[in-house]
């Protein structure tokens, strides 16, 4: 009797199992389409809530399930490729960060697309800076870009006055930045007078917004397409390095402890800038998505106090000024069952009406030509045409999978030197070294 | 995952045919706890050492056609100072917060409660069992909170008249060891009660009337007889401090710099934030055998006899 339940017993606990474990099956009529939603982001949510009737209604027969994915953006991605590791959870349609492209289509993860675009109208309102983002290695495009974001300079208004310095500044070189933040420093006291991020403490936000926004601006860069190889050391490079010493050694920065605390850039949009203690910020596009009215710090008012300003390269040399943009692509999955309705899906998340519909409600540069001259799309955001207009001389990220990695390095190399426990040479030259070990020696190149 | 060893029983000799049968009866109804076992610990402790040997990554090509590497990732550990010093930072914090701070303030929180008024015991009790049941999460927040810049800590000292410090700048590991310790001392002090209350009182008088100090007590008596009790507690607070990661992650994320980097930390920055499965597999068989090595050491301290 025992035998015989506990055999019972055995069975409908192995029947459990094997049921829970094959859940999700996927099958073509059923469209999946897996994107962020995450705190102020909810941007793709609305859009995919938007067109989810439309699209079922426009393709008799199908279904579009939508799976938000609730993270941050490095959780986001691991689930994400999690999910793609098993053709029955693989989503059909996603969310890809374009920094990824190179390492997903690697990875055969995602479908090229250039048939597609080609027979597709929309494409030529597409900038040219943004449809090389979606483009690996390989030559094959992996993508449609949902919008950018690019980098520059706020500043604020009301601190500026003070100090005797124009609502309209705009810097030519570094040492303009440096002037304007020296002569706050002496005029009014209590305020950090320029905040550029470095440090292992925000991440990411020190490679970009902090220390590539100075490098781009020099003669070199972190990579060389053409070499295919990245460059460290470099004379820009350690230029970079010089600017980070000179801004943190002589008072006109945070404190070491504001800038590695790893919520400081949260602390510099939600609260430096809001409350009149921070006069520069070398920051993002995005940084309005908490200002406006529901925002995570509403702030009506942040568009009379701040001002922007393009940020400058190092010593004026053309074009002037620099930014750095990242950016979202629709992807198709490799392993969808249905490509052309997943095509079709991004044609419709991405033409004209629903590109601006998601522009607006995710505070997203425009990568449409016919969107960026939308008058619905300038309204609402005074700065918004302003960061459009740096689209023209954006640059992306190199995006290899080894990036992740090298970032990491380099904001340890800007730690070290803002905590002067290394001098600029050195850092720079300890992270030749890890960046060597990362990519391998011949992937490497001097340029001094 | 408390293991206890039972003494083993002296069974009775019978013919080993009928003994077998009665074994394979005996055996029959842990089949299907032996079968979830099988396949969801040992299974992904399988896979993970499996993976270990391999470059298989989240993405790029390790992620769709993992190659085998050998001890490529174990050599790449073993040369990079980044995991040696983690390593330390890990025994250091798990001999701190657990192995001293909870074991030892729980046995003496124990110690002091015990043979005290009802409700005396009652409200210590509440307010430290309080901070054991709070989440992992709330807890690393409350003490992120208290310790921060502009935290409830320094906003005291300046109400005092003292300054402040950046005390998870300038000294993470302690701090996150004191957070560790407040979150985990109630359990150690839940063992220790239990334990004190099977010390039998007679021996104790016994030993009183005999003219044995009330330290001579505790250290002839009392603690010999705790000692299984002891080992089990240190067991089970050295798997758990070893894999404190939520509490870490949210107080200093690691940091600054690498200063509070503990294994679970950089095994996550690894794995999921470089995308090297397989070398955060390799982290967390050293994990394991870290945990696997400190649970030996007390299973043998058990076995002895007192």
């Amino acid at each position: 009797m025992r035998r015989k339940s506990a055999l019972v017993m055995t069975a409908v606990m192995v029947a459990a199992t094997a049921s829970a474990c094959g859940g999700g099956s996927s099958d073509s009529k059923t469209i999946k389409v897996a994107y962020q939603k995450f705190g102020n982001f909810i941007g793709a949510d609305e859009l995919f809530k938007k067109i989810k009737p439309v699209f079922e209604q426009q393709n008799p027969g199908l279904k579009l399930k939508l799976i938000p994915i609730e993270a941050d953006e490095n959780s986001y991605y691991t689930k994400l490729n999690l999910m793609r590791r098993s053709p029955k959870t693989a989503p059909d349609v996603a969310y890809e960060d374009t920094f990824f492209v190179n390492s997903d289509a690697e990875a055969r993860f995602l479908m090229p697309l250039d048939d597609d675009l080609k027979s597709w109208p929309d494409w030529s309102q597409f900038v040219d800076a943004a449809k090389a983002a979606g483009r690996a290695a390989d030559g094959h495009t992996y993508g449609v870009p949902m919008g950018t974001d690019t980098r520059g300079l706020w500043f604020n208004k009301q601190i500026f006055a003070k100090a005797g310095l124009p609502a309209n500044w705009q810097p030519k070189t570094w040492n303009d930045i440096l002037a304007a933040a020296r002569q706050i420093k002496a005029r009014v006291p209590g305020v950090i007078p320029l905040n550029v991020y470095a440090g292992k403490g925000v991440g990411e936000a020190s490679s970009m917004q902090g220390f590539e926004m100075l490098l781009y601006g020099t003669d070199d860069k972190l990579y060389d397409d053409q070499t295919k190889k990245w460059v460290v050391p470099s004379r820009g490079m350690g230029a970079a390095f010089d600017f980070l010493k000179t801004v943190y050694s002589s008072g006109l920065g945070p404190t070491q402890q504001q800038a590695l605390d790893p919520h400081w850039s949260d602390n510099v949009g939600g609260q430096e800038l809001p409350k009149g203690k921070l006069a520069i910020a070398l920051d993002g596009s995005w940084l309005p998505q908490a200002w406006i009215p529901g925002g995570a710090n509403a702030w009506p008012q942040w568009s009379s106090v701040l001002g922007t300003a393009a940020m400058p390269t190092q010593n004026g040399q053309a074009p002037g000024k620099v930014s750095l943009s990242g950016g979202w692509l629709l992807s198709v999955g490799a392993r969808t069952k249905n490509p052309s309705a997943a095509w079709k899906l991004v044609q419709l998340a991405l033409n004209k009406e629903n590109s601006l519909f998601f522009y607006i409600k995710a505070t997203q540069v425009s990568v449409r030509n016919d969107v960026a001259a939308d008058p619905k799309y300038l309204e609402g955001n005074p700065t918004q045409k302003f960061w459009t207009d740096l689209v023209s001389v954006t640059q992306y990220r190199p995006a290899y999978s080894v990036y992740p990695q090298i970032s990491n390095q380099l904001q340890a190399a800007t730690e070290a030197v803002v905590t002067n426990q290394a001098s600029p040479r050195s850092a720079m030259n300890d992270f030749a070294g890890q960046v060597k070990q990362i990519a391998g020696p011949d992937k490497v190149e001097a340029k001094s | 995952m408390v293991a206890v060893d039972l003494p083993e029983r002296t069974a009775t000799r019978r013919p080993p045919a009928r003994r077998g049968r009665r074994a394979a009866g005996r055996a029959l109804p842990l089949v299907p706890a032996f079968g979830l076992l099988a396949l969801f610990f040992v299974g992904p402790i399988l896979w993970c050492v499996y993976a270990s040997f391999t470059d298989i990554a989240l993405t790029g090509a390790g992620a769709s056609t993992p190659h085998l590497v050998g001890l490529r990732n174990y050599r790449q550990m073993f040369s990079d100072p980044t995991f040696t010093k983690s390593l330390w930072l890990t025994v250091v914090f798990l001999i701190g917060s657990a192995i001293i701070g909870q074991n030892i303030g729980g046995l003496i929180l124990a110690l002091l409660m015990n043979g005290r008024r009802r409700i005396v015991r009652t409200v210590v009790g509440i307010i430290v069992v309080g901070a054991w049941v709070l989440p992992e999460l709330v807890a690393g927040f409350m003490w992120y909170a208290f310790l921060s810049d502009t935290g409830t800590l320094n906003a005291i000292l300046h109400a005092v008249g003292l300054h402040g410090k950046s005390w998870l700048y300038s000294m993470p590991l302690a701090s996150v060891t004191i957070a560790n310790i407040w979150r985990g001392t109630a359990f150690s002090m839940l063992v220790y009660s239990a334990a004190l209350s099977n010390v039998p009182d007679e021996l104790l008088e016994a030993a009183a009337v005999d003219g044995a100090s009330a330290f001579a007590r505790l250290r002839h008596i009392t603690l010999p007889l705790m000692r299984r009790a002891m080992l089990t507690n240190l067991m089970t607070i050295t798997l758990q401090t070893l894999g404190v990661f939520t509490l870490i992650f949210v107080m200093t994320g690691g940091g600054p710099g690498t200063k509070s980097q503990t294994l679970p930390i950089y095994m996550y920055q690894e794995a999921f934030k470089f995308y090297h499965l397989g070398y955060g597999a390799a982290l967390a068989i050293v994990l394991l055998a870290v945990g696997g090595l400190f649970s030996i050491v007390y299973l043998r301290g058990m076995r002895k006899e007192v």
